[in-house]
């Protein structure tokens, strides 16, 4: 009997059970596509920090110091010490190298140019260097370490001994894109004009082998900067490693912070000082957390504004069957028979809208993430039973109160249709 | 009204004589005085649509400036830069702030290369203390220099310069300066080879004037682009840069953050639309009786759709009203907890509420309406 009253109200009454079915939908959707967008974004928005460049800086553990104004070095070049280029590769054997993103080796040279022997500083890098480190292939180099650069013509080719010219530069030696210009007495072809905004835009930069060969130095390396995703920085990540006892070691080194990081880069490249880069890598946490914030509130909003609205629409749906109830009432149902055939309604109302909304929340949630960060949105597993839950939780509270004040109603108003 | 005796006759000339509009008035009123269940459930779900419309609006306003607040914390996104390493005139640093208008602030540098007593050649630079630490605030310092003579030195710098901590010695051009090494600087950039001084035991020293001026401008990228021309103009013998590697990064950010908060306010305006348009279609719909009975009484189809246009157009501005108030109290909150800092609430954004509301509402009522025009308020009255 039961199982039947509920089919025939489903069966009967459609537009109605559409209408709070529409609605609940729409709430589970919006929910469940806003908690999926909130609990990414950290991630997402922590990929995009990486276009403010490197975070890490790894240098020679015994440097000299650097002498250097704007850019410009004013150090004899053979000076101080070089890591080797041959340990690069192992940046990517590090405990966290899937937060590694990528890393850029520098090698600064003074060279002069030209018959007029003008001086500048050619700086060797990778542009997008393929290396391999056991079984793994990767590509790495300015061009995903430097997002910022920007080139005229095209980048040179890692083994080539193309070069690009700074801005600046450029328009000083009157040389474009495809122009050949003498470097330290050999020729060299001019694949871009680069323009950085930086220091670069007054140098030539040039592939590393080039400068290796200017300073005679195969294998030298000045400095590496690496872009990794980190977490930002709390009590302890500030502490000290050495202070640190066994198992809050084991945690600090676990945590991808700038720190442990560094400690990580230091460990796989010999005789090396890693350090973060406090201006990019400090600044990002605020960032992240101001935007993850800001995110989970809307959220909150979002998620309370949902549930008033399926509350609003299950109370509408249940006050419109009061009649229903006297009659009920009249032919001798208890008010608790009453009660539970409104709920069992709303719970089943609640898991079909619910199932419909998570689907079509996922759905959004996916849009969202493909159309502006251009890469997935994952959606938790975990996700489809705590929103199933939160959307009978939310149309059983917002049922509640319209199902007792049904129950209580006088059967001979509500057949009068007094309301 | 009390000098009139209240017998049925007088009453019903006074009704009589009232105007037309008086009676429309009060079925208005009664309506939503009588059954004000039906109508309080209808108006919830406004409010709360307008609350967050509200609400979303004014942060997606909002948020934008406020977060441009935050990456200052990245420092100077201008350089002004001599050319050919050329002074800039004395009276840079404040031409530079008369053209930011305080919304900004600005660095000045000097660099000089000096050398140790042992002959190690070290970069020192002069700054104004107190503004370096307002604008680089990723600079870790152990303790700033307060008195003349006192120097903060690079984390790489020092064991060059004062390995034990101790007075130091340095000379420039066959000038000589005692420094003490007050505090210790670490950025994990070029900084930490250098020993700062305060810029007016500098150029004391080394006679040299600024040459570098950094500068962060708050602001869109169009205002970053006026307060670059407008430096260049001002500084015809020096180069105005902006620092692509933070102008671009923060426009990145930004635009994913805003193209996240739009498809966020987008999404959740529209579901609050649709709920309050499934409320409201109930709330007319289940009126039907209203509705047979003022037509078999013989009121015109256009005064009884006035009736119920005028209904929910009221319905949605008292919403929009009340919606309005709430949203402001949220934004306000939300600034508050993750900016720390108020959210201005923005009137500009009241009228959208307001028509967007009336309009949903309206749409609501109509509806059900045209469905009902067609059907015999008989059959209505027989409870069909």
């Amino acid at each position: 009997m039961f199982a039947r009253l509920l089919y025939e109200s489903f069966r009967r009454q459609k537009r109605r059970k559409l209408l709070a079915g529409i609605a609940i939908t729409l709430g589970v959707a919006i929910a469940t596509a806003m908690i999926a967008v909130a609990t990414d974004i950290g991630d997402k928005i922590n990929r995009e920090l990486r276009s403010y460049g490197a975070n890490l800086l790894v240098s020679p553990q015994e440097d000299t110091l650097d002498v250097e104004i704007g850019g410009v070095n004013l150090k004899p070049p053979s000076d101080g010490n070089f890591l080797n280029e041959a340990d690069l590769p192992k940046i990517k054997g590090t405990f966290w190298r899937n937060n590694i993103l990528g890393f850029s080796p520098m090698l600064p040279v003074n060279v002069s140019l030209g018959s007029s022997g003008q001086q500048t500083t050619l700086v060797g890098t990778y542009f997008a260097k393929k290396l391999n480190f056991g079984k793994d292939q990767f590509t790495t180099g300015v061009r995903n370490t430097h997002p910022w650069w920007r080139i005229q013509g095209s980048w040179p080719a890692d083994d080539s001994e193309d070069v690009l010219l700074g801005e600046h530069l450029a328009r000083k030696l009157n040389e474009q894109a495809g122009d050949t210009v003498e470097i330290a007495g050999q020729a060299h072809h001019v694949a871009g004009v680069l323009s950085t905004g930086g220091a670069e835009d007054e140098q030539v930069v040039a592939p590393l082998h080039v400068a290796q060969q200017i300073l005679g130095k195969p294998d030298a390396v000045r400095r590496v900067y690496v872009s990794a995703l980190t977490k930002p920085e709390d009590a302890l990540a500030r502490r000290d490693p050495k202070s640190m006892s066994g198992e809050v070691w084991d945690r600090w080194y676990c945590s991808p912070y700038a720190q442990s990081i560094a400690y990580q880069l230091q460990e796989a490249i010999p005789h090396s000082h890693a350090e973060q880069i406090r201006q990019v890598a400090q600044n990002e946490g605020t960032v992240l957390s101001r935007i993850q914030g800001l995110m989970l509130l809307i959220t909150l909003a979002a998620l309370f504004a949902s549930a008033l609205a399926v509350s609003a629409a299950m109370a509408t749906a249940i006050f419109e069957r009061r009649r229903e109830v006297g009659l009920m009432k009249a032919l001798g149902a208890g008010n608790v028979a009453v009660a539970a055939l409104f709920f069992a309604e709303s719970t089943l109302l609640a898991l079909l809208g619910g199932l419909v909304g998570f689907f079509a929340g996922s759905w959004l949630a996916h849009r969202i993430g493909r159309s502006i960060f251009d890469s997935q949105i994952t959606i938790q597993p975990v996700l489809f039973p705590v929103i199933m839950a939160i959307a009978v939780i939310v149309t059983f509270a917002g049922s509640a109160a319209a199902i007792r004040r049904a129950v209580q109603f006088d059967p001979v108003f509500a057949l009068r249709g007094d309301a | 009204m009390s000098t009139v005796p209240r017998t049925p006759q007088s009453v019903a000339e006074r009704r009589a004589a009232a105007p037309h509009a008086s009676m429309f008035l009060r079925m208005l009123l009664r309506a939503a005085v009588v059954r004000r269940g039906r109508a309080a459930s209808a108006l919830l779900a406004m409010v709360v649509a307008a609350a967050v419309a509200t609400a979303m609006m004014n942060l997606y306003v909002d948020v934008q400036a406020k977060l441009r607040k935050e990456f200052r914390s990245y420092g100077a996104n201008v350089v002004v830069v001599g050319k050919d390493g050329a002074f800039l005139p004395p009276d840079a640093i404040s031409k530079v702030e008369s053209v930011l208008g305080g919304r900004g602030m600005a660095v000045p540098f000097a660099y000089v290369v000096a050398r140790t007593p042992a002959g190690q050649s070290v970069v020192v630079a002069g700054t104004d203390f107190e503004r370096v630490q307002r604008l680089d605030r990723w600079w870790s310092v152990s303790a700033w220099p307060s008195a003349t003579g006192e120097a903060l030195v690079g984390m790489r710098a020092l064991p060059v310069v004062s390995p034990e901590r101790k007075p130091f010695d340095l000379s420039f051009q066959g000038h000589t300066v005692h420094l003490t090494p007050t505090g210790t600087l670490q950025t994990g950039a070029a900084e930490d080879s250098r020993v700062y001084l305060p810029m007016s035991d500098f150029a004391a020293w080394t006679g040299v004037q600024p040459s570098t001026i950094e500068v962060a401008a708050n602001g869109s990228s169009e205002e970053l682009n006026a307060v670059v021309n407008r430096l260049a103009q001002t500084f015809p013998n020096a180069d105005v840069r902006p620092v692509r590697q933070i102008v671009e990064g923060e426009a990145r950010v930004l635009g994913k953050t805003r193209a996240t908060l739009y498809a966020a306010a987008t999404l959740i305006i529209l579901t609050a639309a649709l709920c309050v348009l499934a409320t409201l279609t109930g709330w007319v719909f289940d009126r039907r009786r209203d509705f047979a009975i003022m037509k078999a009484l013989g009121a015109s189809e256009r005064l009884i759709s006035g009736f119920f246009a005028a209904e929910a157009a009221a319905l949605g501005a008292v919403g929009a009203l009340l919606g309005f108030v709430i949203g402001i109290g949220i934004a306000a909150w939300i600034g508050r907890v993750n900016f720390n800092a108020v959210v201005v609430p923005r009137l500009s954004v009241l009228p959208i509420v307001l028509a967007g509301s009336i309009a949903v509402a309206l749409l609501s009522a109509i509806v059900p309406m045209s469905l009902l025009r067609r059907v015999q308020p008989a059959i209505i009255l027989k409870g069909e």
